[in-house]
């Protein structure tokens, strides 16, 4: 079955598959860590029971995703050593330590707080527990900061040496750190989170909303949902779009892949909505394009001279057709994501936004949209990185442990097929929760424990809580 | 020594404490993981899921510390050791999968709850005895050429670190055992006590035969062990595991509460020490040292700030942590 392929091949497959499957789940709990702090802060600042009920209901979702990051995010740290450990003795000195700060700064905050988080509201009270929900949603965010530090040192290195070992050593930590891209992709990774979380509360406000427009959590639920999307989706493609002019300063060969440009454009480049890159002779057939357009995004200009991949070794050439479509499908989605956004404003001031039922239907088709996007973009970029780990100084195949195909393979064998088992339960027991609404007295993650007692109100709440 | 080799040696030390950490904290999530199946009831085995479903997540962020510590201050080991124990690495990495989302899947369906039940103790299992036999594959040595392993993937697989592996799954369950006793009333308490006594004892067969069989590995662990003047520093270790012992077989006679618990995890540190002993100054026995490994001064500098910081803010918080969710679970709502 793996005749062929050789174990570079099959790591950077195990690579793409575990890092697929992992992306996914921190993407959704960076937002939804913050959608539940601010839940959680307007219940103990209105008293409001909805926000209460919607706290406890996406906090147990929270913690089924938040577990799958987990174990998914175990396994990625020790993915560098097993099958890059060229990569790693290389980089080692430069990127451990950025990772070594995540774990340090980020997920103990985050681990050490979320036992409280999910479990400890009756025992602490309601403002330590905020603490604890605020520390989680802070750690998800720090943890951010470094692990796209580390990304984007990879695309953009600076700030190194490379010393007698051959190691790349931080001449600079700070530029290390604040490498060329970091903060284009830290912005951009951060609001993708967000809206994918967005439009996963939407969807879910929607389908509720579709069954009785009267329900208070799902109409709560959803406006939020509207909110962000209107006032973050046009953020994001301003985001974007600052990150592809940064791209197209340091790694224009990544652009020009995501154009479709094979050849350069002395007199104003166009921008291909559609076509079929060709990558063995270098064209892209059935092109549909707009002449100059693309030059006007990138130059800001019509008639900016943009060159082609035919300046670039063929050898340091990314695979085009993956990048070109990927590309697509994640602009594609933003301006959809925008779309809603901007038609559920026009409906929420014409005061239809909980009864006007085909934006219910376009919200609820929208709602897995984020993901789809995240990984589209993930995919922009990683591939767009190739043929290089370290973009320009050290190359994928000089990169991998010195295994034997049979090893990676089936180690990919076994993670594919653990991964469709778990991850399918666990995305369908999300599901189960989803196709519930929240309603009054919604409990928390251990809710259907035999004697529990009933949910907390935010009167009788408070008396419980002075009690203590 | 020069200042170089002072700051790799700390962090030598830094990543010891890292994986000793991790090795208590989540030796005793995976130790009751692995006494589910002697468990049978349903309210029996929510109380034992409840006694750590609050901070399992920060034990488990110890093993990405002593990962991604490795990765950061000895590179060279990280990308030496992770090749050459491939097997055992990822099948401990499935374990912890299926084991770590057993925790909220299992309250998620009353049909299937059975069969998360499994995978958690299946997945504690297949974790222990993988981290068992990756620490044995390490003691007796991997090939090295040219900054790189050099063995075959099946050169981890001898009967000596199927040993260690066995060693390290009964260590694993005493350590379970006695946090029940500890977290635990009525009868499941006193099926943890009676446990303990058998897991005690086969703790220190464990501990034995692996003593007994590491001088056998090569001849500079068995000088290392029994020469003079080493013996001063050696010969304390099976002393102090005989005292503690004793203290160990005492307390569980007299029904304590927390000193079984407490006296265990001396006995792993005892044990743990005795291995450092065994492998100092090497990373990757007789093959690399900490200061052919580390990486350079500027990384290791760079993180021994952060380090020194905020290792005791984690140590507070996550001590809050266990304070908050402190004594005894109760079985009729778990942690509610």
């Amino acid at each position: 079955m793996f005749d062929g392929l050789d174990a570079v091949v099959l790591a950077r497959a195990q690579f793409a598959f575990t890092m697929s499957f992992h992306i996914v789940f921190p993407a959704f709990s960076i937002g939804l860590a913050s959608y539940l702090a601010v839940l959680e802060a307007l219940w103990l600042w209105t008293g409001r029971e909805v926000f209460l009920n919607l706290f406890n209901y996406w906090l147990k979702i929270f913690a089924i995703a938040f577990g799958m990051g987990v174990v998914s995010g175990v396994v990625m740290s020790y993915q560098f050593g097993t099958n890059w450990a060229t990569f790693s003795d290389k980089t080692g000195p430069v990127i451990g330590p950025l990772m070594a700060y995540e774990v340090l700064t980020a997920f103990f905050l985050e681990a050490g707080f979320l036992g409280v988080m999910l479990f400890g509201l009756k025992k602490v009270g309601p403002r330590l527990h905020f603490l604890a929900t605020l520390m989680v949603a802070i750690g998800t965010l720090i943890s951010a900061f470094w692990i796209l530090s580390a990304n984007s040192w990879m695309q953009t290195p600076a700030g190194y040496a490379i010393n007698d070992a051959g190691q790349f050593v931080a001449a600079d930590w700070w530029k290390v750190i604040f490498n060329p891209s970091f903060p284009y992709r830290l912005v951009h990774m951060v609001l993708a989170a967000y809206l994918t979380t967005a439009f996963v509360v939407g969807g879910v406000g929607a389908f509720h909303l579709l069954r009785d427009p009267k329900r208070e959590g799902a109409r709560v639920m959803f406006s939020m949902a509207m909110w962000m999307a209107t006032i973050v989706a046009p953020i994001q493609i301003f985001a974007g779009d600052q990150h592809g002019l940064n791209t197209l300063e340091h790694q224009p060969a990544k652009v020009m892949a995501m154009e479709g440009h094979y050849q350069g454009h002395p007199d104003g480049a166009p921008l291909l909505l559609f076509g079929l890159p060709d990558q063995k002779n270098a064209k892209v057939d059935y092109a549909i394009q707009i002449p100059k357009l693309s030059s006007l995004i990138l130059k800001h200009s019509l008639d900016a001279p943009l060159a082609g991949l035919d300046t670039v070794p063929r050898e340091d050439w990314p695979p085009v057709p993956v990048i070109f479509w990927s590309f697509r499908i994640m602009v594609g989605l933003g301006f959809l994501m925008m779309g809603l956004g901007l038609l559920s404003l026009w409906l929420r001031w014409r005061g239809r936004i909980y009864d006007y039922r085909p934006l219910h239907y376009f919200a609820m088709v929208m709602g897995p949209s984020g993901f789809i996007a995240v990984l589209a973009g993930w995919f922009t970029t990683e591939v767009g990185r190739q043929p290089f780990t370290v973009y320009g100084l050290l190359r994928t195949v000089d990169s991998a442990s010195p295994l034997a195909a049979p090893a990676v393979a089936s180690s990919l064998i076994a993670f594919v097929i653990v991964y469709f088992l778990l991850f399918t339960a666990g995305i369908v027991y999300i599901l189960r929760l989803m196709a519930q609404p929240p309603h009054s007295g919604e409990e928390g993650p251990r809710g259907d424990a035999p004697s529990h007692a009933a949910g907390i109100t935010p009167a009788s709440g408070a008396a419980n809580y002075a009690q203590r | 020594m020069d200042q170089v080799s002072t700051i790799a040696t700390v962090w030598a030390f830094i990543i010891a404490f890292a994986v000793f950490v991790y090795v208590v904290m989540d030796g005793f999530d995976l130790g009751l993981g692995m006494l589910f199946p002697l468990f049978p009831k349903k309210e029996d085995r929510d109380v034992m899921m409840n006694s750590v479903a609050p901070v399992w997540d920060g034990n488990e962020t110890w093993l990405v510390l002593g990962g991604g510590g490795l990765f950061a201050a000895f590179p060279l080991a990280y990308a030496v050791l992770m090749p050459a124990l491939y097997t055992p690495i990822v099948a401990m990495l499935l374990g912890l999968v299926f084991r770590g989302v057993a925790f909220e899947f299992r309250w998620r369906s009353q049909r299937e709850r059975n069969r998360w039940d499994i995978a958690f103790a299946g997945g504690s299992l297949v974790a222990a005895l993988a981290q068992g036999i990756a620490l044995g594959a390490i003691l007796q040595g991997v090939q090295v050429a040219n900054r790189a392993y050099a063995g075959g993937w099946w050169d981890w697989l001898t009967p000596f670190s199927i040993l260690t592996g066995i060693a390290v799954v009964i260590g694993y369950c005493l350590l379970g055992a006695t946090w029940l006793v500890m977290k635990t009333t009525g009868d499941l308490r006193e099926k943890a006590y009676h446990l303990s006594w058998w897991l005690l004892f086969a703790m220190l067969g464990a501990i034995g035969a692996v003593s007994l069989a590491t001088p056998f590995l090569n001849v500079e662990y068995a000088r290392r062990w029994f020469t003079w003047p080493n013996l001063l520093f050696t010969a304390p270790v099976p002393i102090a595991v005989a005292a503690v012992t004793a203290l160990l077989l005492q307390s569980l006679a007299r029904r304590q509460d927390y000193r079984p618990f407490v006296l265990s995890l001396v006995l792993f540190a005892l044990s743990y020490a005795g291995l450092g002993i065994s492998m100092y100054p090497y990373i990757v026995p007789r093959s690399i040292t900490i200061w052919q490994a580390a990486a350079p001064e500027s990384s290791q500098i760079f993180m021994l700030v952060g380090v020194s910081i905020l290792i005791p803010i984690i140590l507070i918080y996550t001590g809050w942590a266990y304070w908050v969710f402190r004594g005894k679970v109760d079985p009729q709502s778990g942690y509610h």
